[in-house]
């Protein structure tokens, strides 16, 4: 009988085709726009990933990664003294205007290592041409991938043609010649900005020079020691504030969720996907119970009991459920393939989401199926003598 | 008939009404009826006389204000819902009017239903269908949907359904009413078939005066009602 239930479905096919269709199109809003959501909030903290350190140290007013208060050179020392710092490192972040060959300018991300470790540079795994050593070369910076799209508008071979700039090309920055020794894989900043990577002497020569420019204190507890205990110990004895990694990334995270609209915005398409999905999917299928309501009344003349019956529209329903919640992840999927390698829209399916989904999804089959069911209960099996 | 008739079907003093109050509509009035294993038994009457009804009590699908309804042995007024349910699996079969056959499925499929129902293997309820398909001349349509059919073999593929798992108390609710006299002639003489054939019995509830010459015996209802039971022409001689 659950395969004649399932037969009388597929057979059904313009309902069918409309049920699988709602419940797809519900899970792929769902699951498209919470990816793009989880991956727009990965931006915020793209500096904590491309960036590699198990402490950050900062002004105790600093909020988030992307919005650092200035703190005193001399705060590199202190940092390296307290009991239990293995190394710490300064670091320069700031947003700067970048001057392309066609006289254009463009934000960019610019990052200062420190001089002689480059501590906290994107690992050799991560470069697509070049090295970190050359930073050691006079005005030279490393671009990030991202870089490479925005920063070649005007750039031209000699035959005319137009090419990506790359190692060895120079640009300006705040009127200081950069000149690209390496080209790394980055994660994106929120702020869009490409990043550029120099040392940090040479980045306060780039920057706006301001009365203090250190931004970070980069900093590792000895072996064997956990970050956050030692961040705390930081924090205790310095003054300042330290963070672990994982710590300043839930804040940051956390930051942008609690004061952006992000949230909001992604969170109403999410529930309009989900009312869409629930309002075609739960509509079809009762439809489809109420169009079928003769033959299952004949089914329950013919002495059908009601756990069967039950058992048969929860599994159409289910069945219907999750071939359109298939549908859905496969094109989701199909965009985050097509979008990932651009990393626009960012895209970032956590399993969560897809668990969530499926798990909505079936909540919605199988309320729509009870729904069926109470209708079915109702149903007098004499109904069927009836005109 | 020979042999001392057994009962099939036993009503003594059963009322049924609907609604309450100004809207209380008394579908039937203190009934009683017997009718016996192979025979075709007929209930004939003014369309709103009550005959639908009856015929739904004494399959189960309906239970009565009052009185007593035993089928087949079975005491259907005491009997729970999962009960019943259970024997109109076993002992019914049901052809209706609009033949209620499933659009989305072959009437193969919508033959075996009974046998699934009764808890029989796929394969075996398919190849049981088939048989039954071919006992009412239709065994070269097996694979198509009812929507296919002319309305005569539409009811055929019904009385294959009703037939399939050999209930023995088969109910007919105006089963030629939708169809011309030709056909209703047709499917009034495999009916009598299965009545004769086997120890069964046959209910069928019509207003056609065309199809009444198959009646055993028939009792004529009104206004809920049976003002009396003759016995008919057919087989008066058997
Ligand atoms: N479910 C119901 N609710 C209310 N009244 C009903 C219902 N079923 C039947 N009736 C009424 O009971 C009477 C007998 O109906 P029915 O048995 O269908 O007559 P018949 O089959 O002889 O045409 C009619 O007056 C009808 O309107
Ligand atoms: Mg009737």
């Amino acid at each position: 009988m659950i395969t004649l239930a399932l037969r009388m479905l597929f057979n059904d096919r313009a309902k069918y085709l409309m049920l699988v269709s709602g419940v797809a199109f519900a899970s792929l809003l769902m699951i498209q726009q919470s990816g793009v959501f989880c991956g727009l909030m990965s931006w915020t903290y793209s500096s904590l990933r491309n960036l590699r350190a198990p402490i950050w140290v900062m002004d105790p007013k600093v909020e988030q990664v992307n919005d650092p208060k200035p703190l005193r050179d001399t705060d590199v020392f202190r940092v390296r003294s307290i009991d239990g710092v293995a190394w710490a490192a300064p670091l320069y972040t700031g947003n700067v205007q970048g001057r392309l060959p066609n006289g254009n300018f463009k934000l960019v991300q610019l990052v200062g290592l420190d001089n002689n470790t480059f501590t906290g540079a994107p690992g050799p795994e991560k470069f697509l041409a070049g090295s970190l050593e050359d930073l050691r070369l006079p005005n030279t910076v490393i671009i990030d991938d991202f870089a490479v799209q925005r920063l070649s508008d005007g750039l031209t071979n000699p035959d005319g043609t137009t090419r990506k700039i790359g190692v060895g090309d120079v640009f300006d920055i705040n009127d200081h010649e950069a000149r690209v020794v390496g080209i790394v894989k980055a994660y994106r900043s929120f702020t869009g900005g490409p990043y550029v990577f120099t040392t940090y002497d040479r980045a306060l020569q780039y920057a706006p020079p301001t009365r203090r420019m250190l931004s970070f204190v980069l900093a590792a507890p000895v072996e064997g020691m956990d970050p956050a205990v030692i961040a705390e110990r930081i924090t205790r004895e310095s003054g300042l504030q330290a963070q672990s990694e994982a710590n300043f990334r839930h804040l940051t995270l956390f930051w942008f969720v609690k004061n952006t609209g992000i949230p909001i915005s992604f969170g109403t398409t999410v529930l309009l996907g989900l009312i869409v999905g629930l309002v075609i999917s739960g509509q079809t299928y009762y439809t489809f119970i109420l169009e079928n309501a003769r033959s299952i009344a004949a089914f329950k003349a013919m002495g059908a009991s009601m756990p069967l019956l039950i058992r048969m529209l929860i599994t159409q329903s289910v069945v219907a459920g999750l071939i359109g919640f298939g549908i859905g992840v496969g094109l989701a999927a199909g965009f985050g393939y097509l979008t990932a390698p651009k990393g626009q829209p960012p895209f970032f399916l956590l399993p969560e989401i897809l668990f969530g989904v499926a798990g909505f999804i079936l909540l919605i089959t199988i309320s729509a199926a009870l729904l069926g069911v109470i209708k079915v209960a109702r149903m007098d099996p004499d109904t069927v003598f009836r005109g | 008939m020979s042999d001392a008739p057994i009962p099939a079907i036993q009503i003594s003093h059963v009322s049924k009404s609907f609604g309450q109050g100004q809207a209380l509509v008394e579908a039937l009035k203190d009934v009683s009826l017997e009718a016996f294993l192979g025979e075709m038994f007929f209930l004939v009457g003014p369309s709103g006389c009550g005959k639908t009804t009856l015929l739904s009590i004494l399959c189960s699908t309906l239970k009565p204000t009052s009185g007593n309804v035993k089928v087949l042995g079975t005491d259907l007024t005491a009997a729970s819902n999962r009960r019943l349910t259970r024997f109109r699996r076993e002992h019914v079969g049901f052809v209706f009017q609009q033949f209620n056959l499933i659009p989305t499925l072959t009437i193969t499929e919508n033959v075996s239903v009974p046998l699934l129902l009764a808890g029989r293997g796929a394969s075996a309820a398919n190849r049981l269908a088939k048989e039954a398909l071919d006992r009412v001349g239709l065994g070269d349509k097996i694979a198509l949907r009812p929507g296919k059919l002319s309305g005569g073999q539409q009811q055929r593929v019904a009385i294959a359904r009703a037939l399939v798992h050999s209930p023995d108390l088969i109910v007919c609710d105006e089963p030629t009413s939708a169809l011309d006299s030709e056909t209703g002639h047709q499917i009034m003489e495999i009916l009598d078939e299965v009545a004769r054939d086997s120890k069964r019995c046959v209910i069928v509830v019509t207003h056609d005066p065309r199809i009444l010459g198959f009646a055993d015996r028939l009792a004529e209802m009104e206004d809920g009602r049976i003002l009396k039971i003759t016995t008919g022409t057919a087989h008066a001689t058997g």
